[in-house]
């Protein structure tokens, strides 16, 4: 029979090839799946994995959507690697959109360069605080900050819509539950000519390369590292797990704001209900797909967000459901889970062995 | 103190009574409330009663958000298709369980970590929901009837109460008795509960703990799917793409909130389907949130009434109270909507804080291994 054996070390080649693995059988299985909805498969599998990249404009909207998605992963993946479950990131996105984007709505119609960068902090600190919520909880009373995280991304829906419909509606707009539109100064620049690549996207490059040498590099890289790993050993060291759960619950809640701003100030141009798109829950399967490794997710998140524009062009001119692309999405991360094993165990064929 | 042992009953009761006066004010019928809450309290009840048995065994499955809305879609599709509710509630059962097993497979044979797979599953199962489901909108299902007893329900007051309910309030009634007898009274109830004590302690001993355990996770998500199809079929009753609105986390704050205990998850789930309702005829009846401040000192004062013996922190309690009751009848000061829809999950927030700064309460009936890997190995 088939057993699993523990590997005393795995080969580096695995880590990399264990995701393609991954991504490679969701293919087959999301083939399977159009199959039965009854579209051409490998059709569907062409215009998600390949047209995109074939298009100059896809190619830039794949960089538009990937950067929420990185920038969020980057900082689930550090409290992922200590053992903190950030789950609300969509909820730190939320805020960050409406701290940092009120911070712009304020300041309308003053121009200035400096506007920018105050909604980019006002965004993170908004993230920052909200991901506080579940850490100082768990810190203080040891409340779980997967649910307590969890619970704040449905409390983050409700305030958005209630003060795009209060407080931050559109004085001029009808009473739509909408904000304004950000005007020129509190709106993100354009990179590319013709395309919607906004400054975020370097943010997010920047967040990857950070996250690099704090892992890699830095003490409190090894600190995280450690608290994951081996949490006993951490707590000899003098590793203050309190600190570690706020730090992580911190700088992911952040760069989730900060994300969350982004979307607003550029692609989306206002506060609308309708902002949060998963992008904090895909982000989960983004740093697992990554596996919690900055140059990983750097090229999970940009797979992912190819999924993401395929995915829309598959629903066009397949009509496949959008419904479908969440389903693949979900496979992937299932898919991820079950060859992990791989790095961790060797398959070996014994014989019946007498117990 | 023997007052202690007593506060906890006092304050159900007083806020129970409380409730039922607001109720009567405002020109709504407390029995009709109360029977409201029986009705939002059942898919939380049924998906938490699940969970502990599967959290019992020492794994934690995070993905009964899933696992409830694929019962929800799969008992709604299979009782518009066959026109029996009966159908569709077997069906959501096992849609739950087959989904259950895909984490079952991976976290028990494939060795993935507990919290990710769980994760993995809720998204998932929101997905294929939404895919099964798209045919589904706007449509009624066939009614679920109640079972009216012969001149029991006929009794004012208590029998809309007690003796008007359809089918699966008595079902998930007799779940609660079933678990309890068999998690705390029979044999194989106690390995289930070694399993998650110590899995190698009970592999020593010759259990097949990924065996005991694949069965407490289909059993858990079994429940979890007859939550979810009671939440398309009686409470709705209707498909709507992710309806379970984080009902399925709501019910592992639950399994929490009841310290593993089926009685005390039972009446965790009522807690909750109170808060719904009442956050829901608050934002019919428009009655301001400083009411409900006001609710939450008048509770307060109460407890600490029975437990605090510094007069100078009653009287301020108790002022605050009144005050603020005050302050909410001379200015009635709506809210937007979306404040009150805040509130079942603030509540889970604060429950969780609550029972959790408790430590050795709250860590006493909590499984060993739970969220652990078990390999032969070691």
């Amino acid at each position: 029979m088939l057993i699993l054996e523990p590997r005393a070390t795995t080969p580096r080649w695995l880590t990399v090839l264990t995701p393609v693995m991954a991504v490679i059988a969701t293919m087959i299985a999301g083939g399977i799946l159009f199959a039965i909805l009854g579209k051409n498969p490998v059709e569907a599998i062409r215009i998600i994995f390949l047209d995109p990249l074939l298009d100059p404009y896809s190619r830039t909207e794949i960089l538009v959507k990937a950067a929420p998605l990185i920038l969020i992963a980057i900082g689930l993946s550090l409290g992922f690697r200590a053992g903190v479950w950030n789950i609300g990131a969509e909820g730190q996105f939320i805020l960050g959109a409406l701290a940092g984007g009120a911070t712009g709505l304020a300041f309308y119609p003053v121009e200035g360069i400096w506007l920018l960068p105050l909604m980019t902090v006002a965004g993170a600190l908004g993230g920052f605080l909200w991901a506080m919520i579940p850490a100082i909880l768990k810190i203080r009373f040891g409340a779980n900050e997967i649910l307590v995280s969890l619970m704040l991304v449905y409390v983050a829906i409700l305030l958005l819509s209630a003060l795009v419909s209060g407080p931050l509606r559109d004085p001029d707009g009808f009473n739509f539950p909408e904000s304004r539109q950000f005007h020129n100064a509190a709106s993100l620049p354009i990179l590319i000519e013709g395309s919607r690549v906004h400054a975020g996207v370097l943010v997010a490059l920047g967040a990857v390369i950070a996250a690099y040498v704090i892992l890699q590099r830095h003490m409190l890289g090894f600190r995280i590292k450690l608290t994951g790993q081996a949490p006993r050993a951490a707590r000899f060291a003098g590793v203050s797990q309190n600190v570690i759960i706020a730090i992580c619950l911190g700088i992911s809640g952040a760069l989730a704001g900060m994300a969350g701003l982004f979307e607003a100030s550029g692609p989306v141009g206002q506060l609308v209900p309708a902002l949060p798109a998963g992008y904090g829950f895909t982000a989960i399967i983004v740093a697992f797909l990554g596996r919690l490794h900055p140059v990983g997710i750097l090229l999970a998140g940009l797979v992912m967000a190819l999924t993401y524009i395929g995915g829309e062009t598959a629903q066009l001119m397949l009509r496949i459901p959008s419904a479908a692309i969440s389903v693949f999405q979900g496979m992937l991360l299932f898919f991820l889970l079950a060859v992990d094993v791989l790095t961790g165990f060797r398959l070996r064929w014994v014989g019946r062995t007498s117990a | 103190m023997k007052t202690a042992a007593l506060t906890q009953p006092i304050l159900i009761v007083t806020a129970l009574v409380t409730l039922a006066l607001f109720a009567l004010f405002s020109g709504l019928d407390p029995v009709l409330l109360a029977v409201s809450i029986i009705i939002a309290a059942q898919p939380l009840l049924l998906a938490a009663l699940g969970e502990m048995v599967v959290e019992k065994s020492g794994v934690l499955n995070l993905g009964v958000e899933g696992m409830m809305i694929i019962g929800a879609i799969c008992g709604f599709a299979a009782a518009v298709e066959t026109g029996s509710p009966a159908l569709g509630f077997l069906a959501g059962a096992t849609g739950g369980a087959a989904l259950a097993l895909i984490f079952g497979l991976l976290t028990q044979y494939l060795l993935s970590n507990q919290v990710a797979t769980g994760l993995a599953l809720t998204l998932f199962g929101l997905g294929l929901a939404a895919l099964i489901g798209q045919s589904y909108a706007g449509i009624k299902p066939p009614p679920f009837p109640k079972l009216d007893l012969p001149g029991l329900s006929d009794i004012p007051v208590i029998g809309p109460l007690f003796f008007s309910h359809d089918a699966m309030v008595y079902i998930a009634l007799a779940l609660v008795i079933g678990v309890w007898l068999f998690l705390g009274r029979s044999r194989p109830g106690l390995i289930l509960r070694a399993v998650g004590e110590n899995h190698d302690a009970a592999h020593s001993l010759g259990y097949n703990v990924i065996l005991i355990r694949l069965a407490a996770i289909a059993f858990g998500g079994a429940l979890a799917g007859l939550g979810g199809a009671y939440l398309s079929l009686v409470r709705v009753p209707q498909w709507n793409e992710g309806m379970t609105a984080g009902a399925g986390w709501i019910a592992l704050a639950i399994v929490v909130f009841g310290a593993w205990r089926p009685w005390r998850v039972m009446l965790g789930a009522y807690l909750f389907g109170g808060v719904t309702i009442l956050q829901l005829n608050l934002q019919a009846a428009n009655l301001t949130p400083l009411w409900l401040l006001a609710f939450g000192f008048f509770l307060f004062a109460i407890w600490r009434t029975l437990t605090s013996r510094r007069p100078l922190e009653l009287l301020g309690l108790w002022l605050a109270t009144v005050l603020t009751a005050a302050i909410a009848a001379k200015y009635p000061i709506s809210i937007q909507s979306q404040y009150l829809s805040m509130t079942p999950y603030l509540v889970t927030i604060i429950v969780l804080v609550v029972m959790s700064a408790d430590r050795l309460a709250a860590n006493l009936n909590a499984p060993a291994s739970l969220g652990r890997v078990f390999h032969k190995t070691g």
